[in-house]
């Protein structure tokens, strides 16, 4: 316990120090990132597992979303494991990443945007801020979906350029947290600390996997976190999907929760509510 | 003119001249509000809509066909009345005398008339043989006429679907002018224009213009007759909204038992409707409720339509279609959206009567539509899966703000404009016949330019489409001629006499030609073009298969290497037709529309280089070919939407399904995105969408249980269906199909 909380004291430490970087750079980094530097940005190169030309789930109205190569987590539930190995996927520019976002721009309506997901975008941080920054150039709304376990200064200058972050919130307990993801869920509320702090407009998510997330406290430990975190908009609750068996299989790796059944529609319903009246 | 059923109706242009449009324009009460106002069925409107379930159900126990009067030759006036509830209902007016029972037209094809009657069971009238021995029909004359090339052509299926054995259909009368004006004053006017022809000098033209006048004038006072025999006088104008919409049923009704052409389409009434609601309201005559039921009344008896078609025309035109395609909304050129409160009745209908293919119910899309009322479409979208879409933005420019939408995407202006419909040329096998040098490799059959077929270990792109330029002039030129003799013959043996004589005299002609496979031969050409394809040879030396190594960019992944062929191939075809004259004076149209022929010709095609298989389907329309799109349903969107509708004039088709699931997570968020998805297709300029919401599981179940899903309506390439109406072969390609799936 005291050990999680020296190491928490650490991380937060190191993500103020980052802070600290970003709130003096922003005139600086407007400036590059627009003007002058336009033609670096579209040179910046990254990996992408694919894109979704029609977004529909992954932020508000319709949406373009990239999805990144590449994700230090293995979660338990994992549903795009093609997606783990950085080496993996398709070598992009932001350029011409962004040409192709920009060709959907009509279908985004009022509320729409870009989105990137993964994989974790924030492994490649340079690549993702680019292509953001290309983006709200032309006028899009940007939104970042992420586990938010890379912190520093990569992840600040993507903020810098984001206008909505999804947090995959994957557990309420640490013990679990680790367990299940190999990562650790300290990272993560300092992540949300800082997203609190840069009053970004935050939506959490979480998996709901029957035996794992599907009990009351969790849920409750999940909505509470509001009461702390005013730039939390929105807490949305995903049912537990097997899509993801066949892929499994083709790469030759077992699925942990290969037995574990999906979670009903009714469930999520069930825990939503639960939730509202709490 | 002046006319008491006219009381409260503004303008004049349309009281001095035929001109429903100028009425329209100023009469209508725009509507921009939402759709809180609509009332639901009646237990009236139940109860007979409960009469028709029951009988198609019957229908469909019988094996597609209630009933047949094989006795009769169809006509205006050949059939005593009938009605489904006679006490109840309040339009009224059946093709023949009992509800569902087909008629027998044997004006288009002899053969036709006969086969058909033969698969269901019935055994045409020796009488009605006999009489048309006496009798040239219109598949008579074209096999007559039809040069050997020809039928070559159409026999290797390079021209198929061709409306040489039925009636030719897409033609829409201006129903609505039987309504504003009375039969009378209709008559009066051809008159006129008959004693005018009779001082031109007397060419072909206006020998066989002035015979066409007089069976126009006799058509209209049998339409009169016919009315009679329901007890009511249509030769004045129509003195309120029941009338209105019951003279205008009236007329349809005549065009469906004059013609039993492929598409008998209805045109755009909803609005025209309006304005005779909206003064029987003021004048406390009609209350909300029953303006619901007069639409409720109309659309049900619209949905007793039938002709009797043989199973190899089912082959091409699955699911039984009418095509009773009804356009909804738009925009006036002076900028205000036609929409009015009946354009939500007339959808209303697939709620007060439930889901159903017909009418073919198309929502002409524009940027400036009021919002609650692209929210109402898009709800009925993903409740009904009944409802189409076209851009008006693109087609009022060319058509102006009055016309309707025949079959599935052809737009021409009402009763201004008639089509000379031309099925399709298959663009894949004209590949094959390039490559092959002149020989059809699935039937052997030699036509077109003579050459050897292409040598070597891998095909050379530039020498594939140097043979295919040469293949196209060819293919064109013998289109158009073959249309040629089709409509010649048509115009001569089953002229359609009261649809024509609800268009203006002198009416402007357009030839609507065809492709299908217009997918295959772009990802076929990319593959030429950036893989390597390796023909392989049968033991003549004939290309029968290919084996094509690496990847190539493929239509339906806004991908502009592929999606550019696929757009010049549209433009060099439509090139290419407009190097023939047409018969009349008429303009050339190209459409990239399958409907469900694309299961038909895609089984009389050989491999082609993209890898589909021989007898595999082709995507539908304009559709990319299935699952090969790889990023998702925008980017295959835009690939569709880089077609320019400047050469395929009679439409682009475009089917998009899609599961509930990627269209958001409510209800509201679907139906907010669904509009967005719209706005997007159609700013770029883009022509037309079918829109499915559902799971392919649901489809699945409905392939092994169809007793269960008698009302799963799908929206195909231009049309709606019934799912169990298909054949298994139509319904496995549609399951086949790319749904775009939440990631």
């Amino acid at each position: 316990m005291s050990e999680d909380q020296t190491k928490k004291q650490k991380d937060g430490d190191t993500v103020s120090a980052a802070a600290g970087c970003a709130a003096a750079r922003p005139a600086v980094s407007a400036a590059s990132d627009t003007a002058g530097s336009e033609e670096a940005l579209r040179r910046q190169t990254g990996r992408i597992h694919s894109v979704q030309s029609l977004g529909t789930v992954d932020g508000p109205g319709v949406r373009f979303v990239a999805f990144a190569q590449g994700c230090p987590l293995r979660c338990l539930y994992c549903h795009n494991p093609d997606t783990w190995e950085l080496s993996g996927g398709e070598e992009t520019t932001a350029g011409e990443l962004f040409d192709r976002a920009v060709r959907c721009r009509e279908y985004f309506g009022k509320r729409g945007g870009v989105t990137f997901s993964g994989g974790e975008p924030l492994l490649q941080p340079e690549f993702i801020r680019a292509w953001f920054a290309l983006c709200k150039g032309a006028g899009l709304h940007t939104a970042l979906d992420t586990s938010g376990c890379i912190s520093g200064e990569g992840t600040e200058r993507v903020l810098d350029v984001t206008d909505l972050v999804i947090l995959d919130y994957k557990f309420t307990d640490a013990e679990a947290y680790r367990r299940n993801t190999r990562c650790e869920k300290e990272k993560v509320d300092a992540f949300l600390q800082r997203l609190q702090e840069r009053e970004k407009a935050v939506w959490i998510r979480q998996v709901i996997v029957g035996g794992l997330t599907d009990g009351e406290e969790n849920v409750r430990k999940l909505f509470a976190l509001r009461e702390r975190f005013s730039c939390i908009e929105k807490i949305e609750l995903l049912p537990f999907r097997k899509l993801c068996l066949e892929k499994y299989r083709r790469m030759g790796i077992p699925f942990p929760l290969e037995h574990t059944p999906e979670t009903s529609e009714e469930c999520i319903r069930n825990l939503q509510k639960f939730a509202q009246n709490e | 003119m002046e006319a008491k059923q006219w009381e409260g109706f503004l303008g004049t242009k349309w009281k001095e001249s035929v001109d429903v449009r100028d009425f329209i324009q100023s009469n209508y009460a725009p509507y921009e509000g939402d759709a809180a106002f609509l009332a639901g069925a009646t237990a009236r409107t139940k109860a007979c809509m409960d009469k028709l379930s029951a009988l198609q159900k019957a229908e469909r126990e019988k094996g597609g066909v209630l009933d047949v009067d094989t006795e009769t030759v169809s006509g205006l006036c050949a059939y005593a009345p009938g009605y489904l509830d006679r006490e109840n209902e309040l339009i009224v007016g059946l093709q023949t005398d009992a509800p569902l029972k087909r008629g027998v037209n044997p004006f288009g094809g002899m053969r036709m008339a006969r086969s058909a009657c033969k698969a269901y069971g019935y055994e045409l009238s020796p009488e009605i043989e006999k009489l048309f021995t006496y009798r040239t029909t219109h598949n008579d004359g074209v096999f007559s006429a039809y040069s050997d090339e020809m039928k070559a052509a159409r026999h290797c299926a390079l021209l198929t679907g061709l409306p040489d054995a039925y009636g030719r259909g897409r033609i829409i009368g201006d129903y609505r002018r039987v309504a504003l004006y009375g039969a009378d004053e209709l008559i009066a006017r051809k008159k006129a224009d008959k004693r005018e022809v009779g001082t031109r000098m007397m060419s072909e033209e206006n020998i066989r213009l002035s015979e066409e006048l007089t069976a126009q004038i006799g058509a209209l006072e049998e339409l009169k007759t016919m009315a009679a025999g329901y007890g009511y006088d249509i030769s004045q104008p129509a003195a309120n909204a029941r009338e209105a919409i019951q003279w205008t049923y009236f007329a349809y009704l005549a065009a469906n038992k004059d013609q039993n052409g492929a598409a008998m389409s209805l045109g755009r009434t909803s609005t025209f409707f309006d304005i005779y609601i909206e003064r029987d309201m003021k004048a406390g005559i009609l209350t909300e409720e029953g303006a619901q039921e007069l639409m409720d009344d109309f659309v049900m008896k619209l949905r007793m339509a039938r002709h009797l078609r043989t199973p190899e025309y089912n082959e091409l035109f699955g699911g039984d279609p009418m095509w009773i395609t009804e356009s909804v909304g738009g925009v006036g050129d002076d900028g205000r959206p036609l929409v009015t409160k009946n354009s939500f009745r007339v959808l209303n209908t697939l709620y007060t009567l439930g889901p159903a293919p017909e009418p073919n119910l198309t929502v002409l899309w524009s940027e400036n539509l009021p919002e609650p009322f692209k929210a109402f479409c898009a709800k009925v979208s993903i409740d009904t899966d009944s409802i189409q879409y076209e851009n008006d933005d693109i087609m009022r420019p060319v058509y102006g703000d009055d016309y309707a939408i025949a079959c599935c995407v052809s737009a021409m202006k009402v009763g201004k404009q008639m089509q000379f419909f031309g099925a399709r040329t298959n663009l894949a096998k004209l590949l094959l016949l390039a490559i092959n040098g002149g020989v059809d490799n699935t039937t052997g059959t030699r036509l077109g330019p003579q050459m050897e077929p292409m040598s070597g270990d891998t095909l050379d792109y530039d020498e594939v489409m140097r043979r295919l330029h040469l293949y196209m002039t060819w293919v064109c030129n013998l289109y158009v001629n073959t249309m040629n003799v089709i409509h010649f013959m048509h115009d001569k043996y089953a002229y359609e006499k009261i649809q024509m004589a609800l268009h203006d005299t002198d009416v402007e002609r357009l030839m609507a030609f065809g492709v299908a496979g217009l997918s295959v031969i772009a990802d076929s050409l990319s593959a030429i073009k950036y893989a390597k394809v390796r023909p392989v040879r049968d033991e003549n030396g004939i290309i029968v298969d290919f084996v094509t190594e690496g990847d190539f960019p493929k239509y339906g992944n806004d991908d502009d290497r592929v999606d550019l062929i696929a757009k010049g191939i549209l433009h060099e075809v439509i090139g290419n037709l407009r190097k023939t004259p047409a018969y009349r004076g008429a303009k050339h149209t190209l459409s990239a529309l399958t409907i469900t022929s694309n299961v038909m010709y895609g089984k009389k095609t050989g491999s082609t280089p993209d890898g589909r298989k021989k007898g595999e389907p082709f995507a539908p329309g304009a559709n990319p070919m299935h699952n090969r799109e790889h990023s998702g349903a925008v980017a295959s969107l835009n690939s569709v939407a880089k077609l320019s509708y400047g050469d395929a004039r009679d439409g682009i088709s475009n089917t998009f399904s899609i599961t509930p699931n990627a269209l958001g997570k409510t209800k509201e968020e679907r139906v907010d995105n669904l509009v967005s998805i719209l706005g997007g297709y159609f700013r770029h300029k883009a022509h037309h969408l079918n829109v499915n919401v559902m799971n392919r599981e649901q489809l699945m179940k409905a392939y092994e249980h169809p007793e269960d899903y008698p009302n799963l309506t799908i929206r195909v390439s231009g049309y709606a269906v019934n799912f169990y109406k298909l054949s298994r072969e139509q319904q496995r390609e549609v399951i086949l199909r790319t749904f775009h799936d939440a990631m």
